[in-house]
This record gives C-alpha cells, sequence and structure tokens, in this order.
C-alpha cells in the first residue's frame, strides 16, 4: 500500500546510496550544477512558487522565509536542524542515514539562493551514527569540489560543518539552536529580531529542517510549478510521516499531502493490534492537541490546514497513535513529565507551568485530586500559551488541555476510582481554604472522619 | 491526616531539593582563565579542541566538541575536564560548567564507561518502555561499569520500545535481551546485531518481509 506519489523515500534503501558514487549515478548534484548556472533569484523564485513549507514543526513556507533574507554581501549563514527531538518524530534520522548527499545538496543549493557561505547542520548527540554518516558524506563532497571555494569554477563559496549537540529537546528551537551553536546554554532568545535578520553570529540566517532541504533538489527538478501540484493546494508535495505508539506496523511512510489520516493509520501502519481501538491520535507529534479515534478526526486529510482548522497540528508529521488499553492520565502525565524535563527555564509560566502540571497530573493519578484540579490545570494550562519567549511551554499545554477537554469523563472518572482505591471515598468537593491558606491536609465535610478514613 | 515528617524523601543534606548541599565558598575568588603555564593539558586533547575551535567563526562555538572531547577521556565533566578544556578555549571553568550541566548528555557527576539510555517517552512507553527499563536496571543497573538512565524520546519510535547503548540504536527490545546487552558490551562484541536499527530497511519493505 502506498498513499501517491513517493520522491524522498522511493528508492532510499539502494545500497550505497550513502556514498557519492551512488548519488551521483543517480543524477545526484545534477541539480546543484544547474542552479549554479542560474541567477540565485531565479532559484529562490522556484522555491516560492513551489510554496513548499517548512517541515520541521512551523509550516512556515520555505521560500518565503528565504525572501526575508537580506540581499547584499555580508556574513549570511544558512543552519539545517536536524536536532530532531519531537517525541514521534524519527523521519530526519532515516533520511539523514540514508541519504545524506541529498541533504547536502540541498543546504548548497539553499546557501546559493541566500548568498550564505557558512552552513551548519545541527544534528543531535543521540544520533552519532547519523552524524557519522554525514561527516563522511561532507568528507566527500567537499572532495569532489561540490564544498569550499568556487564551486564547480562558479563565484559560489561555502563551508559545511556538522555540528553534534548534546541531549537538550529546546535546542531544536530555532533561536536556542543558534545559542547551542554558538557556544552558550540552549536558552531561546526574544524574537523579533528574528533569525532571517540577525541570527548566527548577528549575521542574517536561514534554518529549514532537514527534510524541507532534501526537498530542494526535488523541487529544482520538477520546477516549483509543476511540484506546488502535488498535494494540496495550501500543503504542496509529500510528506514523510513517522507513525508510532499502538499501530502494528510503525515506522516512516511517505504520502501526498492530503491523504485521509485514516489511511495512513490504518492502511499504512495497520491500524491498532487486533480487538483494539483508536482512542486518541497525535498528528504531528507530543506537541499537536490530540484528536480523537472518531470517524469526523480519523476522516480528516492530513495536510496542514485541515488539521489547524480542526484544533490541532501536523507539527512535525509525527503520528502517535494511543489505543483504549490505555489511561489517558498516563499520556497526560507522560507528556507533561517530558516538557517539564526539556524546559530550560528561562521564561517563568513554563518553568512553572510545567511543574505544575505534572503536579496536579500526579495527584489525579495517585487519587488526591479533585475535579476542580482539572479547571486548575486546564488554567494553568491558558496561562502558559502566548506567553513565553518559544513555544515550549505551549507544547505541553495545548496536548495535555486537549486531552482534558475530549476526555475529561475519563479524567473524572479515574479520579473517583483513585480515591476509592486510597480509601478517600468518592470525590468530596474541595473547599476553598483561600489563597494564603498554605499547603495542608483538605478538609473533609461533616460526618466524615479523614483519619479513620487513612487508616 | 497529618503528614508525617518521617514519610517526606530527604536527600542526604537534609532538604527535599538537590543541589544546596554544595556550599559556595564565599572566601575564595572566582576561578579566572586557567593558566597555560600552571594547567597541563593532553596533547590529544589540546590537538582536538583547536581543531573543533578552527571550524567556527567564533571560537566558543567550540565549547560543546570540546566538553565531549574532555568527558570522552576523563569519563566525565570533572573539574580538571572542565579546567582544561576551558585552559585551551580561553574561558573561564564556571561558563563551561554552565554549559555542561544544561546538556543531558554531560555527566557532571561520575558514571559508568558504558553509556545505556532507555527511552522512556510516549511512543515507547505504549509498547513496554517502563518494564524495559526495570529491566535493564536490574540487568546492569548495579554494575557501576554501566550507566543506566532513562532518556527523553531518543527519534526511534519506530523499533520502540528501544534503547541506545553506547551510540548504537537498539530495539524492539524484550526483557530478555538485557542479559544478551550487557555481555556483548562486556565482552566488546558488537552489540544485539539482529536489533541494530541502521540495519533495518524502510518501513515499507520491513513490514512486507516480516513474519
Amino acid at each position: 500500500v502506498s498513499a501517491g506519489r513517493q520522491l524522498l523515500y522511493q528508492d532510499i534503501d539502494e545500497p550505497g546510496l550513502n556514498t557519492l558514487g551512488v548519488y551521483e549515478r543517480r543524477g545526484g548534484y545534477e541539480m546543484l550544477r544547474k542552479a549554479l548556472k542560474m541567477d540565485p533569484q531565479a532559484v529562490l523564485e522556484e522555491m516560492l512558487a513551489s510554496n513548499v513549507r517548512g517541515r520541521g514543526g512551523a509550516g512556515f513556507a520555505m521560500g518565503k522565509k528565504m525572501s526575508f533574507i537580506p540581499r547584499g554581501a555580508m556574513d549570511k549563514y544558512l543552519v539545517c536542524n536536524a536536532d530532531e527531538s519531537e517525541p514521534g518524530t524519527f523521519k530526519d534520522r532515516e533520511l539523514m542515514q540514508k541519504n545524506p548527499h541529498q541533504l547536502i545538496e540541498g543546504i548548497i543549493i539553499g546557501a546559493y539562493a541566500i548568498g550564505a557561505n557558512k552552513s551548519f547542520i545541527f544534528i543531535r548527540g543521540e544520533y552519532a551514527h547519523q552524524a557519522d554518516v554525514l561527516d563522511a558524506a561532507v568528507a566527500e563532497a567537499r572532495k569532489a569540489g561540490f564544498i569550499g571555494e568556487r564551486i564547480l569554477g562558479s563565484d559560489h563559496t561555502l563551508d559545511l560543518v556538522v555540528h553534534r549537540g548534546a541531549g537538550a529537546y529546546i535546542c531544536g528551537e530555532e533561536t536556542a539552536l543558534l545559542d547551542a551553536l554558538e557556544g552558550k546554554r540552549g536558552n531561546p532568545r526574544l524574537k523579533p529580531p528574528f533569525p532571517a535578520i540577525q541570527g548566527l553570529y548577528k549575521g542574517p540566517t536561514l534554518i529549514n529542517n532537514v527534510e524541507t532541504l532534501m526537498n530542494v533538489p526535488i523541487v529544482l527538478e520538477m520546477g516549483g510549478a509543476k511540484y506546488a501540484e502535488i498535494g494540496t493546494q495550501t500543503s504542496t508535495g509529500t510528506k514523510v510521516v513517522s507513525v508510532s505508539g499502538n499501530v502494528q506496523r510503525p515506522g516512516n511512510y511517505e504520502i501526498e499531502l492530503g491523504v485521509p489520516s485514516r489511511e495512513l493509520i490504518f492502511d499504512l501502519a495497520g491500524g491498532p493490534p487486533e480487538g483494539r481501538t483508536v482512542k486518541a491520535w497525535f498528528p504531528g507529534g507530543s506537541s499537536a492537541p490530540v484528536l480523537t479515534g472518531s470517524d469526523e478526526h480519523l476522516d480528516l486529510p492530513y495536510d496542514f490546514d485541515t488539521l489547524a482548522k480542526a484544533g490541532s497540528m501536523l507539527g512535525s508529521g509525527a503520528i502517535i497513535v494511543v489505543d483504549d488499553s490505555v489511561s489517558i492520565v498516563d499520556v497526560a502525565l507522560k507528556t507533561a513529565k517530558f516538557y517539564r524535563h526539556e524546559s530550560c527555564g528561562k521564561c517563568t509560566p513554563c518553568r512553572e507551568g510545567t511543574n505544575w502540571t505534572v503536579k496536579m497530573l500526579e495527584r489525579v493519578q495517585s487519587g488526591e485530586a479533585t475535579p476542580m484540579d482539572l479547571d486548575i490545570t486546564a488554567s494553568v494550562c491558558e496561562q502558559i500559551i502566548g506567553n513565553c519567549l518559544c513555544v515550549l511551554g505551549d507544547a505541553m499545554a495545548m496536548p495535555v488541555g486537549s486531552m482534558i477537554k475530549h476526555f475529561r469523563a475519563e479524567f473524572e472518572a479515574h479520579i473517583d476510582a483513585a480515591r476509592e482505591r486510597s480509601g478517600l471515598g468518592m470525590a468530596i468537593p474541595q473547599v476553598n481554604r483561600g489563597r494564603n491558606a498554605g499547603p495542608g491536609p483538605m478538609r473533609a465535610p461533616a460526618g466524615i472522619d479523614p483519619t479513620a478514613a487513612v487508616a | 491526616m497529618a503528614i508525617d515528617p518521617s514519610q517526606v524523601r530527604r536527600f542526604a543534606h537534609g532538604s527535599r531539593v538537590p543541589g544546596w548541599d554544595e556550599a559556595v565558598d564565599l572566601t575564595k575568588d572566582p576561578a579566572v582563565v586557567p593558566d597555560p603555564a600552571t594547567t597541563p593539558v593532553p596533547e590529544g586533547i589540546r590537538r582536538e579542541i583547536e581543531a573543533a575551535m578552527a571550524l567556527y567563526p567564533d571560537v566558543r562555538s567550540a565549547a560543546l566538541p570540546a566538553l565531549k572531547v574532555v568527558q570522552r577521556e576523563h569519563g566525565w565533566c570533572s573539574p580538571t575536564a572542565i579546567e582544561q578544556a576551558a585552559c585551551v578555549m580561553r574561558l573561564t571553568p564556571a561558563y563551561l560548567t554552565a554549559v555542561a550541566t544544561f546538556y543531558d548528555m554531560f555527566d557532571t557527576v561520575p558514571v559508568g564507561e558504558h553509556q545505556v539510555y532507555v527511552c522512556t517517552n510516549i511512543s515507547c512507553s505504549l509498547r513496554g518502555a517502563d518494564e524495559l527499563y526495570a529491566a535493564m536496571l536490574s540487568a546492569a543497573g548495579d554494575d557501576p561499569r554501566f550507566n543506566v538512565r532513562s532518556f527523553e524520546c531518543l527519534g526511534a519510535c519506530d523499533i520502540a520500545p528501544m534503547a541506545s547503548v553506547d551510540g548504537e540504536y537498539l530495539g524492539p527490545l524484550t526483557a530478555d535481551d538485557c542479559r544478551t546487552i550487557v555481555d556483548d558490551v562486556l565482552e566488546g562484541r558488537p552489540v544485539l546485531e539482529a536489533k541494530q536499527l541502521k540495519r533495518r530497511p524502510k518501513a515499507e519493505t520491513y513490514w512486507k518481509d516480516a513474519p
């Protein structure tokens, strides 16, 4: 089963594709030769015409981002974001490992279009094997004259460095990535100025995801207008989707944007194990608000705008399926704990909000919570969104908030059951002890002896 | 239902929060950039860090590569290791310590030489990662040669539940595999070759041929 055209995955397992010889035999670096004969502006026009949107999470049109980079001679940079840490996402890992030269070609063409002379691949430290593959590929490309001074006799000069991260989710955020690349703690920066104006080493910087850059040679080969015919009107091209969680055939599948989500989850990934049903699914990594297993949600076309309209997002293109055997409380807690661990601590709403959300969800799990805690959790989530330098806090608040919204009944049932188990009886409405009452034992209504209940 | 103080979990220094046991010596001057004359740096380390510094327009960018080098050589980012990196890069040890404490892959306490990261994020835990982590802990958790820890998403949910053993991605793992992994690592063999991620074809092919 295959959902539409494949541009990146068709022959990705061809033996030796990670070496220059095989890649060139398959027509590799031809598009670089073509691009170097074109005007940089013409290359940019093709990217604009293709309307290819960023594959890393935000879905911002690549051509538009490139057009923000100032013209003229100055130190400009191109950074490939290969930090891929979004839970559920593993497409860049396979792409880089199996076809590193296409990424390098995309970077060189992209750098030519914006006039950058220095480029970096920021790869997460855990991808040790993939980083070695990239290092070897860069060395091959340098030897063949694709990287270095006056590439293939043109005026374009480019250096490419593979920079390994050291394990921090936040470094996938573009400004935090720049800080990490500058050798600092990976804290996000205040925007504006956006990296296109003032990024790495205070120079204009284009930052793009691995998959986006790998599409650049394809766009040039097909022509931007032709590429735009694939997919839907506003979500053009193909997308590699990582499907994981409770499915029978987890893995990366390339689809044409706009195929029904059901086809992805059931036909390609095999759906949940025998006898189980889809309870919830993250359409775009763990930062995306969850959707339910209802027909209404499963039939949604998988593209940027439809998912946004449905109250979620395509994000990095990672579907995590949760089946009906799993407690949604556990999923919410796991999600919140991840963001608590990865919050860099720079902005208060995120640093504190993620921590308190975890604490409240732990109360829900252990049976100390009341339904009122769900409202408080939802309100904490609301207050994180939009109040930080980056979207890490939002990325916790949105899925947790959506889980409480879609599965409130299950949360409440879980609270009741856990209270029953812990001997506290059915949910007791929490008495508001006032703002300054401080932590203390919960007051039980008259007639109930709480100490007796505990013993 | 008053809180029983004996039930409150505390760290050895008596506080419920970590990190307060290392009192700052206020009488001491802050550490300055180490003097090359009095800070011996092994030649190999110096050469590698200087090579990394040469790659970037700003030498500070080599902070992560430099810390990786000294961590590899010293086993962890010890004060001596950080001092050596600071000496070569002409930075204060405090700056590099701040960087090292930010990233998960830098160890600022001594750890075992073999890194075993078990992914316990959502996708993996939906497929039994928590049980796998428990099994891994009982197989190697007490062995001082191993550094077994749970890790956030390692980006290999297609082989969930999985673990990264000295950088080698392995999965899908069962509790029985943990013993094999430990034996393979200790005897210097390639770890669990049949389950190495780098040998796996793309999903469509893999599942077509799968049993």
